[in-house]
C-alpha cells in the first residue's frame, strides 16, 4: 500500500482537533526530522489513520476510529506546533 | 495561524449538482452549490461523503477546482475499481444531491500573497488543484510568472485542455505537456515520465527562488520533488500532495 500524505486526510484531522492541522509542524520522536504534517506518510484505512515518519519511517500518529468515536494516540510526536 | 477567520466547526452539509462538463471520457467536473459556503481558497479540498441505504458510509478528499470567491466544483477522475469515484463521475445527476463538508488542508495553497516565479508540476488528475492556483493567479490580476508541467498518458487524457492551451505562454504563464504512452502523429513534445533531466529544461533555475507545487500519484510526487531538490530548490519551497488515483502519469 502507498502511503498518501496528510493533505488527504487534513478533514479527518480537523474534525479531531477542531482546527486546520496540516500546516503544524510535526517533529518525529524517533528521528527529530521536522516538517509540515501534510507531508507525512499517511495510510488511511477503515479503522483508521495511521501517520509515519518519512524520514525513518517510525509511527507518528495513530488515530483509530470506533462507532463513531476517534481515539488519537501522538505518542510518536516530539512535537506538534503551528507553522 | 493564518488569517483572522473563525474557526467554524466542520460540518456535513447537503450540496446540489448545478452543472457538469465531461473533461475526458473518465472525468467529470460537477458544478456545487453549497448552502453557507465559507469561501474557500485556491489549492483546498472538499471532503465528499455518499451513504448506502444499509447506512455504509464512503468518504474520499477531492482538490477543490476553482479559485476563491469561484462557484464550488470538483473535478473527478475515475478510478474503475473505486467505491465513490465512478458515482461522481457516471451515475450522478445535475440537480442531484450529497454530503460534503469543507474546505479543508491548508498547506497546498497559493494566495497572491505568495508570489512566484511558479513551479506547477502535476501528474495526471494532479492537475485539479494547480487548475485552481492558474485561476486565482488570473482573478487576482497576479504577475508571478508560471511555469506548468503537466503529464498525461495522451493528448486526450489532458484535463482542462482547452483552458490550459489558451494561456500559450501569454500572460506570463508557459504550459509544457509530457505525454508518457501515446502521442498524436507529429508530436514533437515530450513523450516520456517526468526525470531529473526533463526538470532540468523545464524548471525555473534555482537561484530564482522558485515556488514549486507537485501534485499526482505517490510516484510522480516522489520523483519531482526529489528531482527538484536536486536541482537546489529549497525543500520549504517545495508544496507535494499525493493521491491515490492511477494519475496516468
Amino acid at each position: 500500500m502507498e502511503p498518501l500524505d496528510g493533505n488527504a486526510v487534513a478533514g479527518e484531522l480537523a474534525e479531531v482537533f477542531g482546527t486546520e492541522m496540516t500546516t503544524f509542524t510535526a517533529t518525529c520522536g524517533s528521528c527529530g526530522q521536522v516538517g509540515p504534517l501534510a507531508e507525512v506518510a499517511v495510510y488511511d484505512m477503515e479503522m483508521g489513520i495511521v501517520i509515519r515518519c518519512r524520514g525513518c519511517t517510525a509511527l507518528l500518529v495513530v488515530i483509530t476510529r470506533l462507532r463513531g468515536m476517534s481515539c488519537v494516540d501522538l505518542t510518536g510526536l516530539a512535537a506538534l506546533e503551528p507553522a | 495561524m493564518a488569517g483572522t477567520a473563525v474557526q467554524r466547526r466542520l460540518t456535513w452539509t447537503v450540496a446540489t449538482v448545478t452543472g457538469e462538463v465531461r473533461e475526458t471520457p473518465s472525468v467529470r467536473t460537477l458544478l456545487l452549490d453549497v448552502p453557507g459556503w465559507a469561501g474557500h481558497r485556491a489549492g483546498q479540498h472538499l471532503d465528499v461523503r455518499l451513504t448506502a441505504e444499509d447506512g455504509y458510509a464512503a468518504e474520499r478528499s477531492y482538490s477543490i477546482a476553482t479559485a476563491a470567491e469561484e462557484p464550488v466544483s470538483i473535478t473527478v477522475e475515475r478510478l474503475d475499481d473505486g467505491e465513490v469515484s465512478p458515482f461522481l463521475t457516471d451515475d450522478l445527476q445535475v440537480g442531484e444531491q450529497f454530503e460534503v463538508r469543507g474546505p479543508v488542508g491548508g498547506y497546498f495553497v497559493w494566495e497572491k500573497a505568495s508570489g512566484g516565479p511558479l513551479l506547477l508540476l502535476a501528474g495526471g488528475s494532479g492537475i485539479v488543484p494547480l487548475r485552481a492556483i492558474l485561476r486565482e493567479r488570473s482573478r487576482t490580476g497576479s504577475d508571478a510568472p508560471v511555469r506548468l508541467l503537466y503529464s498525461a498518458r495522451s493528448l486526450p487524457d489532458v484535463i482542462y485542455r482547452a483552458e490550459l492551451d489558451g494561456y500559450g505562454g501569454l500572460d506570463g504563464v508557459e504550459v509544457t505537456y509530457t505525454l508518457t504512452r501515446h502521442q498524436p502523429p507529429g508530436w514533437t513534445g515530450y513523450a516520456r515520465r517526468v526525470d531529473a533531466a526533463l526538470l532540468g529544461e523545464v524548471a525555473w533555475p534555482a537561484g530564482e527562488n522558485p515556488l514549486a507545487f507537485v501534485c499526482g500519484p505517490t510516484s510522480f510526487v516522489e520523483t519531482a520533488s526529489q528531482g527538484l531538490v536536486g536541482l537546489g530548490y529549497r525543500p520549504g519551497r517545495v508544496k507535494t500532495e499525493r493521491f491515490g488515483g492511477t494519475g496516468g502519469a
